[in-house]
């Protein structure tokens, strides 16, 4: 990007500047000895031309909205519209949340996101043994399509755009809302949202799971094959390094982990001999946004160019659409303190800024009160105009990539790009070439684990040293009462929840209920795609329960390694 | 006995209950015991209240951390410590929890014999010294 000869004079003065200017204020010291971002990523004092003098504009920036989209996926981004303020809820039973849906409907909101409780994430009914003290707590309960009938009642699924976040069991869930558009008489190639059913983070980092890796890939993969051929507009999965981050890994581990699974995906439907531009329009992606700013602008960038280049380049990609990598952000949880509350809303503000500038489609922005217990109605209202006041005040949105020429931030996002790939080609050669058995093998060894708790546990480490400041935690403490009012999950709600259940199993055909089963065990025996049987089983009011056991009895439960400590 | 070898005996058990999959601070404490000298066994997810009881009388552990962020603390806590009660392990057991524990749910756990709730932002050196203070006499 630059001439010879400029670069050479600024070299020259560089130096210059580092003996005459630099040096004698260096004699008073830096703060520290060593500067680095929230994943221990080394950042120097100053960057220069110099710094990304092999930059190429049009082969690693470009213009916004054409590969390798490193400026946006979009030509406007936010000058067009803002992103999604898609706030994540969900509680008790079907009718409080379908109250809840109802009242942000009516506030305006177009896309709805659905969180569910435990049992139903387990793929376990809420009659279950190991469902006790879980049913309702963390979001809604789901055990049959009854509970998707209460749950859209009087909302047109033609209308709005719904998120499920949901992994082992998200093919039971697909299927009840290709049912319920059934019902509605909502043509199925209508239906838009986004389903989580991202499994292969699962065994790396959330640990939500019923059957093993490679048969759970299998299913994600008939869900994508499902979606191309039913249901064009629907996402069926976004592939999420929310988690990977969550665990603790670093930012390069969580894109290049991320990327990594996406890939996995990519190579099982090309093995199934799906075109690859007809395909990968349909995957979105879920990242996390930490405190260090630049590092996560630097993240979404390189992220957003390495996938254009790999899909064209690994995989033959054609169409810029399926180059095009497309995501949404939360916050990071687990940057929310217990001590002093108010001070994550500062947390999340710089969070949220770094995904709004690194290009996000759509975003969460946690509430304050998070890491004491789920957030209160008051802490989701300042979560919300967070995000609003950057959207309407802050002007953040109104230059397309911003950041894109800064020296730091090009520089940082060609190091992270050289950081994610060196872990692809690890996990390709893993995989002898595959990134998919990559992933596989990296899940089965133990690989990812153990890369994930090294970098957390060397995180804590600098806390406890105090070289990370972590202020109200370990610096700028004070005495005080933290506990603020908090959500209450009413009691009634399992007793309500099992009545419905024990309802629906009475008034069902249990000989139509054993048939569907049946033919899916059948389908699952023949290698058949799995995802009409599942929707055939769930309008005869099978149970999630009962269908997730299908898939138990042919390919074994899950159970984790526990390594030695 | 000498310190020392009071805290070389300390046999610790970290535990995930019921359908919680967030392990991560199970695994940074999991490690830091380790670090401090204590034995340390770690029961894996997805258990339920009895397979952890189960684990704990097994093994004979002087302490039991249990990390829980699911919100269901309150019905799965006190089935193991009635478990521990019923194998007569109570006593001899110094039981942890860690975890987002609401402020108002921890008397409740407290009367029913949790000896310490580490929230958030707890630091390690904190959590092993209170074990090294409080671990039971063999």
């Amino acid at each position: 990007m630059f001439d010879n000869r400029e670069l050479e004079e600024i070299r020259e003065r560089r130096e210059e500047w580092e003996a005459d200017t630099l040096e004698p204020s260096l004699e008073r010291g830096e703060r520290k000895d060593r500067f680095a971002t929230v994943s221990n990523h080394e950042v120097d004092r100053l960057y220069t031309p110099d710094d990304i003098a092999d930059l190429d504009f049009e082969e690693d920036l470009g213009f916004p909205g054409e590969p390798p989209y490193t400026r946006g996926p979009y030509p406007t981004m936010h000058r067009g519209r803002t992103w999604t303020m898609r706030q994540f809820a969900g509680f008790g039973t079907a009718e409080e949340t379908n109250e809840r849906f109802h009242y942000l409907i009516d506030e305006g909101q177009t896309g709805l996101s659905t969180a569910f409780d435990m049992p139903s994430l387990m793929g376990i009914d809420s009659d279950h043994p190991m469902s006790d003290g879980e049913v309702g707590k963390e979001g809604v309960a789901v055990d049959t399509l009854a509970d998707m009938e209460v749950l859209f009642d009087g909302i047109d699924i033609g209308e709005v755009s719904t998120s499920f976040t949901i992994n082992p069991s998200a093919p039971v869930i697909y299927a009840m809302y290709i049912a319920l558009a059934d019902q509605q008489g909502v043509p199925r190639e209508e239906i838009r949202g986004t389903l989580q059913n991202d499994m292969l983070k699962e065994f790396i980092a959330q640990k939500e799971w019923v059957i093993p890796p490679e048969p759970a890939l299998e299913v994600v993969t008939d869900t994508i094959e499902f979606a191309v051929e039913e249901t064009p507009k629907f996402h069926p999965v976004s592939i999420s390094g929310y988690h990977i981050r969550e665990a603790g890994s670093t930012a390069a581990q969580e894109a290049a982990f991320t990327l990594a699974d996406g890939f996995a995906y990519v190579e099982d439907c090309l093995d199934r001999d799906l075109d690859v531009d007809d395909f990968a329009p349909l995957l979105s992606f879920f990242f996390n946004s930490h405190n260090s700013i630049f590092e996560e602008v630097a993240k979404f960038r390189a992220t957003r160019r390495l996938y254009a280049h790999v899909m064209e380049d690994w995989y033959g990609a054609e169409a810029d659409e399926s180059k095009r990598l497309k995501f949404h952000t939360q916050t990071a949880g687990q940057s929310l303190t217990a001590q002093q509350p108010l001070n994550n809303i500062v947390r999340v503000t710089i969070q949220a800024l770094a995904g709004v500038l690194g290009g996000t489609q759509s975003l969460h922005t946690n509430s304050f009160d998070e890491a004491l217990a789920l957030p209160s109605e008051k802490a989701v209202r300042v979560a919300l105009r967070t995000q609003q006041i950057i959207a309407e005040e802050s002007g953040a949105v109104d230059i397309v990539d911003p950041m894109g020429g800064s020296f730091a931030i090009e520089t940082l996002t060609n190091e992270m790009e050289n950081e994610i790939m060196d872990y692809l080609e690890e996990i390709r050669e893993m995989g002898d070439g595959s990134i998919r058995d990559g992933v596989l093998t990296g899940i089965e060894r133990g690989y990812f684990h153990r890369e994930i708790h090294e970098a957390s546990y060397e995180y804590q480490e600098r806390v406890e040293r105090g070289e990370e400041v972590v202020v109200g935690v370990n610096e700028y403490t004070i005495e005080e009462d933290t506990s603020p009012e908090i959500l209450q999950i009413d009691e009634t709600t399992r007793d309500r929840q099992l009545e419905r259940l024990e309802r629906v199993k009475d008034e069902r055909d249990d000989e139509a209920v054993d048939a569907t089963l049946e033919a899916l065990s059948d389908a699952i025996e023949n290698g058949e795609n799995v995802m009409p049987y599942v929707v055939d089983a769930v309008k005869a009011y099978a149970t999630m329960g009962e269908i997730m056991a299908v898939f138990e009895e042919h390919h074994g439960s899950y159970q984790e390694e526990v390594a030695p400590v | 006995m000498s310190t020392e070898t009071k805290q070389q005996s300390i046999r610790c058990q970290v535990a995930k209950v019921g359908l919680d999959g967030h392990d991560r601070g199970a695994h940074v404490i999991a490690r830091a015991f380790r670090d401090a000298g204590f034995e340390v066994i770690y029961s894996g997810l997805h258990k339920s209240p009895d397979e952890i009881i189960q684990a704990a009388v097994q093994e004979d552990v002087d302490v039991l951390g249990i990390s829980i962020l699911s919100g269901a603390h309150d019905t799965l806590v006190p089935k193991i410590m009635d478990g521990l009660e019923e194998y007569d392990a109570a006593d001899d057991t110094l039981v942890l929890v860690g975890g987002v524990i609401p402020e108002e749910d921890r008397p409740d756990l407290k009367d029913e014999g949790v000896a310490a709730i580490f929230g958030p932002g707890t630091s390690i050196e904190e959590t092993i010294e209170f074990v090294r203070e409080n671990a039971p006499e063999r």
